[in-house]
């Protein structure tokens, strides 16, 4: 990634309070007119990150680079980006017009173009027929695109945005997921999410940077992110995953099995993974990758369709259904006692009976299903 | 049959033993007021029966010269003790709100104690700090107040203080960020979110402030010198002698004052929750 395209830069920044590391070592590009999310779970540094690029805390090490330019010596007041916060902190005294005026007064903007300007970015956030309110007489949502347009209006290089949607209800959070990605297109600023919430991260953000104590994960496309997750934490923090311990039996160029107690049996790849033989190691399947049929006593099991008998076929039995509409979730105890998950889509409005509870059944998935991790 | 009303567990108004208490209460403390104040329109020098109704006290009140400096002189003390004490009280709630510093447990609980300590031994300290001092005594009027308003602003300010830090708990910080954040700098986010944040203590806090300087006895006392009286310590003076109905009026003046500014402090606190 050459500089040009890069708009943040963050080198090796860690931030220390006492003994505590809430950022350790981080190390970070986003290019330009990126939509992308810093995620994690709470405690795990990924707001500290955003409050350094904002200027309100500095990094204990480590420097931290907008558009070229070293912010080390650089206040939030004199910074190229605005940020959203999670309380929109919509200033109480004044109408949502002189809000969105406020950070105007110190860009030198002459006031005959502050109106056009101000009412412009209202209109963005479709905001323009209430520029006279007070922030009082407004919903939570309304607030937060007072909060957007004050931000906006500023014309920064970058947007931060700190848990955008997390004080909204779910039918609204739902619809301003996609008027954010829409706005972002639109106006082609670079956004910076933090959010915890990673259904929010998957759908809005063209990339994520998955953050844990401190430590960053793993920076990846979403999609990248759920089907070739860096490691276990990864795995798991992203969607659902069952989470095998195994050793890595057989490792060829187009094809390698790992031996896993956990399982009582052999988890066979249609490809070749990276990875030592006889190393610990964990393999994660996703729940909505696993089918699952019915078990007659004393039935021998179904052959899998692409891996050698005995394995990706394990025997279970039903014992828990979470019904959610447009799928159900079937927790499935295995003869060796661990549990494992299954989702499967209701397609059709009638065979919601299919499998209940006790039912036995044959779990069974295919060799490209399972992801080998090793940490 | 009669009908019994069920009552809610917290619904003591509709106990008629309950209404009757409350009344009791109400009357033992407004009935001196009602007194004072209907006696200040009595056309008879004795304070005892009732004889007509009349303005003549307060006409004789108003051209009572000495009367009138004392409270002209209050007014004025009240006025400069105000301002002080806003500025004063605001500069401390911020520094207790904002800053962490060395003793600055001690010091939070210090400042109540102006509040607490007994106005007379507060009276006794003030007289002997100025003596001791040397603050001197002749200043030409109205500089000869100083020492009082001095004194004033001593008790005055903690409150102002305890009320602004107060109302600075419910202070969003990210509300400053967003000010820094737009491109002010740490004094223009002050001056354009937390002040404003600030304003109903501030309003409440000045007028707690003006009606304690205002209605001072104690403390003013010691810390007069000659030839500076304010509105209670005449009132006191001519007390000594008898009650006149002149007293009364003037004493009725200064309760509507406090009045006053007692609800407009309310109405400022009102403002207060309200938004938060």
């Amino acid at each position: 990634m050459s500089d040009r395209d890069t708009i943040i830069r963050v080198e090796e920044v860690s931030k220390r309070y006492g003994k505590v590391t809430a950022v350790d070592r981080v190390t970070l590009e986003i290019p330009r007119g990126e939509f992308f999310a810093l995620l994690g779970p709470s405690g795990c540094g990924k707001t500290t990150l955003l409050r350094m690029l904002a200027g309100f805390e500095m990094p204990s090490e480590g420097k931290i680079f907008i558009d070229g330019v070293d912010m080390s010596t650089i206040p939030p007041n004199k910074r190229p980006v605005n940020m959203v916060f999670q309380s929109y902190a919509v200033f109480p005294h004044m109408t949502v017009f002189e809000n969105v005026a406020y950070g105007l007064k110190f860009d030198n903007v002459a006031k005959a173009d502050q109106y056009g300007r101000v009412m412009a970015a209202l209109a963005d956030v479709k905001l323009d027929h209430l520029a006279e309110r007070k922030p009082d007489q407004m919903s939570g949502g309304q607030r937060q695109r007072v909060a957007l347009a004050r931000a906006l209006v500023k014309k920064p290089k970058v947007l931060l945005l700190d848990e955008p949607l997390s004080a909204l209800d779910a039918k609204l959070r739902e619809a301003m997921r996609f008027e954010l990605a829409e706005l972002q297109d639109k106006v082609g600023i670079t956004f910076v999410m933090v959010t915890h919430d990673q259904d929010e991260a998957l759908a809005m953000a063209g990339r994520c940077a998955v953050m844990d104590r401190g430590k960053l994960m793993q920076t990846a496309t979403p999609s990248n992110l759920y089907e070739f997750p860096a490691n276990k934490f990864v795995a798991d923090f992203i969607g659902s995953v069952n989470l095998f311990e195994g050793t890595l039996e057989v490792d060829e160029p187009d094809h390698a099995i790992v031996q896993s107690e956990e399982l009582g049996g052999r988890i066979f790849f249609d490809h070749g993974v990276s990875g030592a033989g006889g190393e610990k190691m964990w393999v994660g399947i996703r729940p909505e990758k696993i089918e699952l049929l019915k078990r007659e006593e004393g039935a021998a099991p179904p052959t899998p369709e692409d891996a050698p008998s005995g394995c990706n076929v394990t025997a279970g039995t039903v014992r828990q259904i979470s019904y959610l509409g447009s799928e159900s979730i079937y927790e499935i105890d295995l003869v060796n006692g661990r549990r494992m998950q299954v989702s499967r889509p209701n397609l059709s409005r009638w065979d919601q009976e299919d499998f209940t509870w006790d039912d036995e059944v044959w779990l069974r998935w295919h060799g490209d299903s399972p992801v080998l991790l090793q940490s | 049959m009669a009908k019994k009303v069920a009552r809610a567990p917290l619904d003591y108004l509709n106990m008629p033993a309950m209404k009757a208490w409350l009344a009791g209460v109400f009357i033992f403390l407004y009935t001196p007021l009602m007194i004072l104040i209907l006696f200040s329109f009595n056309d008879s020098k004795a304070n005892i029966v009732w004889k007509g109704f009349t303005f003549k006290w307060y006409v004789k009140a108003f051209e009572n010269t000495q009367l009138r400096e004392a409270l002209f002189n209050s007014l004025l003390i009240a006025g400069v003790c105000t301002v002080i004490s806003v500025v004063l009280g605001a500069l401390m709630a911020f520094a207790f709100w904002r800053f962490k510093f060395p003793f600055k447990g001690p010091l939070e609980s210090g400042m109540s104690l102006p509040i607490v300590v007994p106005e007379i031994c507060f009276g006794v300290a003030v007289l002997m700090f100025f003596a001791k001092v040397g603050f001197p005594n002749d200043l030409p009027y109205p500089f000869n107040l100083t020492q009082i308003i001095l004194a004033h602003v001593t008790f005055a300010f903690p409150f102002v203080a305890i009320v602004v830090r107060a109302r600075l708990e419910g202070f969003n910080p990210e509300l400053e960020a967003a000010a820094l954040d737009l491109g002010a700098s740490p004094f223009q986010a002050f001056r354009d979110v937390i002040i404003p944040h600030m304003k109903p203590g501030l309003i409440a806090g000045g007028l707690l402030a003006f009606t304690l300087s205002l209605d001072d006895f104690v403390i003013t006392f010691f810390a007069s010198g000659p030839g500076t009286i304010t509105f209670p310590v005449k009132v006191y003076s001519m007390v000594r002698f008898s009650v006149t109905p002149e007293v009364n009026a003037a004493s009725t003046i200064i309760i509507l004052i406090t009045v006053v500014a007692t609800v407009l402090a309310l109405r400022a606190q009102a403002a207060t929750t309200k938004e938060s």
